[in-house]
């Protein structure tokens, strides 16, 4: 840390400092806004180098690749941040395909005057959730935009990994027949969101379910190899992750209302905002479909690890041509689960 | 959720159900209107068709604010937007709502002016505080449900001294609404909507109680069963209503007791009333205008009602805006069609690119069939 102190004037103000133009500039300033802020946290001997990318060798086989941008508001939430949501959302893009994520970059938009300690807790999040998953963050940038041209933070999360042998899942392989899984509540972090934003604060004790689900995907497929879909129910909920591989699979789906795992709080958040738990963001949660008979062993390992205890089956894959999700309600009638119509919006009357 | 529930309980619909079964009379149809929105959401929504007999069918009637919001209004609010440079706050439900010209709200936002989604009208007070140099604009929209809250936002105004608040009122009163529904064809000479029974409104009843629909038995012979919007509150109004039909009676009926009084909240309306008068008439989507059927703010208010404040609304009251010639939402909206007799539904009309206010709120009847209930119209096709 001496050699970091000689060069810079004075240590970075992160207690009550501000981002500012220079920080983007690639000059003096962004080099000790990366040294002090973003490498202290998220320090590995990849990134440590300081090379524009990040070198390093890949098993052989099937690679996956994804990218995710962040522009979530509120910046911090009841159960996480913005910078874990980075690393959760990215990885859990990599793993819906089967594979164990390897490596991360995060690419960083900042909005001049945003201040230093506020970034620096996003950092943090960010370094913690990428320890927590074993991911390490390898490469980025960072841009400053003048005031009134950005939202705080934007982050931008690319993710790389390999598929193992024998693995084929991908949204056009449901099948008539095959048993709709996931792998706990829905809706939990759309309603912490909602709890916290401006106008529209509430207390609840409702918590972001943002988690990476790597580790989750890893458990389910070693019991049940032949998964078919894997997705996370993130914008538009579970309805909307259900109608996208119904269309992409060219199959109608079956589900029961009463199956579906919905937390109390999130029901009663739900119902005094007017909306649908099933248009409700999740951000640790996934839809499984695999063959009938593997149902039962991919619902046991899911429910046997920390992420899925609240796992249930919830359906069927049908035929119908119309590609329909059809859902049986608690109350007994039948009613069709569409595509969500622009943002859900709380009732006026 | 306790007490809410109770009131999706399977067991007790099928109860209802099988009650509904054994008392209807297989001669004849029951046509039942379900006044408002909320009970339309409901009855798709939990799939309550599928527990009714076959002669039993619901009518989806006027009750959605936005639905029958004159298109000529949002011209007005966009119009202010515009010329006055105003910070427009709506209900969300709002910005969606097909304007002369191909616009909306949603899209004028985009071009820049400045509309705000607001949940309270204490979110819009709060704006105004917030921004002094401004002019801000409540949009306030909805039936007596959603007046109280206008008029004590108006008078909260007052209090502060807040010089830059106003409201743009488009209230409506439902009692009229329901005038103008029996009326309305009649008027334009075409054959009555055929309608055995209405479901009363469920919210409005809290505040105005069940007294103003007695005119509906008395003056144009329909039972009409107060009913609140759970789907069991829906299920047990419906077996009421058939009770009344068999038994040759017509009344008003209250459901929804647990809310619902004959003379209903008092508080509320001596607040209304101090704020707001009615107007001689107002235009409703699909109904045309109706006597007596809206609210608008008292001249003691005047500083504080946007219609006084600028000129973009001088002539709010002369303004008509031709809906699209194929949108069938006046005759849905009356129950004379259903949302699947209109040429435009899913032809260029859905939730996503509304042509017809219908399809806008979720609570509105065509919204509610493409998203519940198209695959019935599939089904149903299939068989034929």
């Amino acid at each position: 840390m001496t050699s970091v102190e000689k060069r810079f004037p004075g240590r970075l103000p992160i207690r009550d400092g501000k981002v500012d133009m220079s920080h983007g500039s690639g000059g003096r300033a962004s080099a000790q806004l990366i040294e002090e802020l973003f490498l202290r946290h998220l320090d590995n001997d990849l990134l440590r180098r300081g090379d524009d990318s990040a070198q390093f060798g890949v098993p052989a086989g099937r690679m996956v690749m994804s990218t995710d941008c962040h522009v979530i508001s509120p910046l911090f939430f009841p159960g996480g941040d913005i910078g874990a949501l980075a690393v959760h959302g990215t990885l859990n893009d990599v793993a819906m395909s089967g594979a164990t994520p390897l490596y991360l970059a995060a690419g960083f938009i900042l909005e001049e005057g945003f201040p230093l300690a506020d970034l620096e807790r996003i950092v943090a999040g960010m370094a913690a959730a990428a320890t927590a998953a074993g991911v390490p963050v390898v490469t980025g940038d960072t841009k400053v935009v003048e005031k009134g041209k950005g939202d705080g933070v934007f982050i931008t999360t690319t993710g790389i990994g390999m598929v193992p042998p024998g693995v084929e899942i991908a949204g056009d392989r449901a099948r008539p027949g095959d048993a709709i899984l996931v792998s706990g509540t829905i809706g939990d972090h759309g309603v912490a969101i909602m709890s916290s934003r401006e106008n529209l604060e509430f207390d609840t004790t409702i918590t972001s379910d943002s988690a990476a689900l790597h580790t989750l995907v890893a458990q389910v497929l070693g019991a049940a190899p032949d998964i078919h879909c894997l997705r996370d129910p993130t914008r538009g909920g579970l309805a909307t992750t259900l109608n996208e591989l119904a269309r992409q699979s060219r199959v109608g789906m079956r589900i029961r209302e009463s199956g579906i795992p919905v937390r109390g709080a999130v029901k009663s958040a739900c119902e005094l905002l007017g909306l649908d738990p099933l248009y409700v963001a999740n951000e640790g949660k996934l839809v499984c479909i695999c063959p009938a008979p593997q149902a039962a062993a991919a619902l046991a390992a899911m429910r046997a690890h920390p992420l899925g205890g609240e796992a249930a089956v919830i359906g069927e894959v049908v035929e119908d041509p119309h590609h329909f999700v059809q859902m049986e309600t608690t109350f007994g009638g039948q009613r069709i689960v569409d595509w969500l119509a622009g943002e859900q919006l709380p009732r006026i009357c | 959720m306790k007490y809410i529930e109770e009131f999706r309980e399977q067991g007790l619909a099928r109860n209802i159900a099988a009650n509904i079964a054994a008392e209807v009379d297989p001669g004849r149809e029951y046509r039942l209107m379900e006044f408002c929105g909320g009970h339309t959401h409901a009855i798709f929504r939990y799939g309550v068709q599928d527990l009714m007999p076959g002669n039993v069918g619901f009518i989806h009637g006027p009750g959605c604010p936005v639905c029958v919001l004159p298109m000529a209004r949002i011209d007005l609010a966009i119009r202010l937007l515009r010329e006055e440079n105003v910070i427009l706050c709506i209900y969300a439900d709002l910005l969606r709502v097909p304007a002369s010209g191909r616009q909306s709200l949603m899209k004028v936002k985009a071009e820049g002016a400045d509309v705000r989604m607001v949940y309270s009208t204490q979110d819009a007070l709060k704006i105004a505080r917030e921004n002094p140099g401004r002019e801000v604009v409540f949009f306030a929209i909805g039936f007596e449900t959603t007046t109280p809250p206008t008029a004590v936002a108006i008078r909260q105004a007052r209090a502060e001294n807040l010089g830059n608040f106003s409201v743009f009122c488009n209230h409506v009163l439902t009692p009229a609404a329901m005038t103008g529904l029996l009326d309305a064809p009649r008027a334009a000479g075409e054959e009555p909507v055929q309608i055995d029974g209405f479901l009363g409104p469920s919210h409005v009843s809290s505040i105005i109680g069940s007294r103003p629909y007695e005119f509906v038995p008395e003056r144009y012979g329909k039972p009409v069963v107060i009913a609140g919007f759970e789907p069991l509150d829906v299920m047990q109004a419906t077996l009421m209503l058939i009770r009344q039909l068999n038994e040759g009676r017509c009344e008003v009926e209250n459901e929804y007791t647990r809310v619902v009084s004959r003379e209903g909240n008092r508080k509320a309306c001596d607040l209304v009333e101090q704020v707001f008068e009615v107007r001689e008439q107002f235009e409703w989507r699909g109904l045309g205008h109706i006597a007596h059927s809206a609210l608008r703010i008292r001249p003691e208010y005047a500083d504080l009602d946007a219609e006084r404040r600028f000129a973009a609304l001088a002539d709010a009251d002369a303004l008509i805006a031709a809906d699209n010639k194929a949108c069938e939402c006046p005759s849905i909206l009356r129950g004379a069609k259903k949302p699947v007799d209109c040429k435009l539904f899913g032809n260029g009309c859905t939730p996503e690119t509304p042509m017809g206010s219908c399809m806008v709120s979720s609570e509105g009847a065509c919204a509610a069939y493409w998203s519940y209930g198209r695959f019935r119209q599939d089904a149903q096709a299939a068989s034929a």
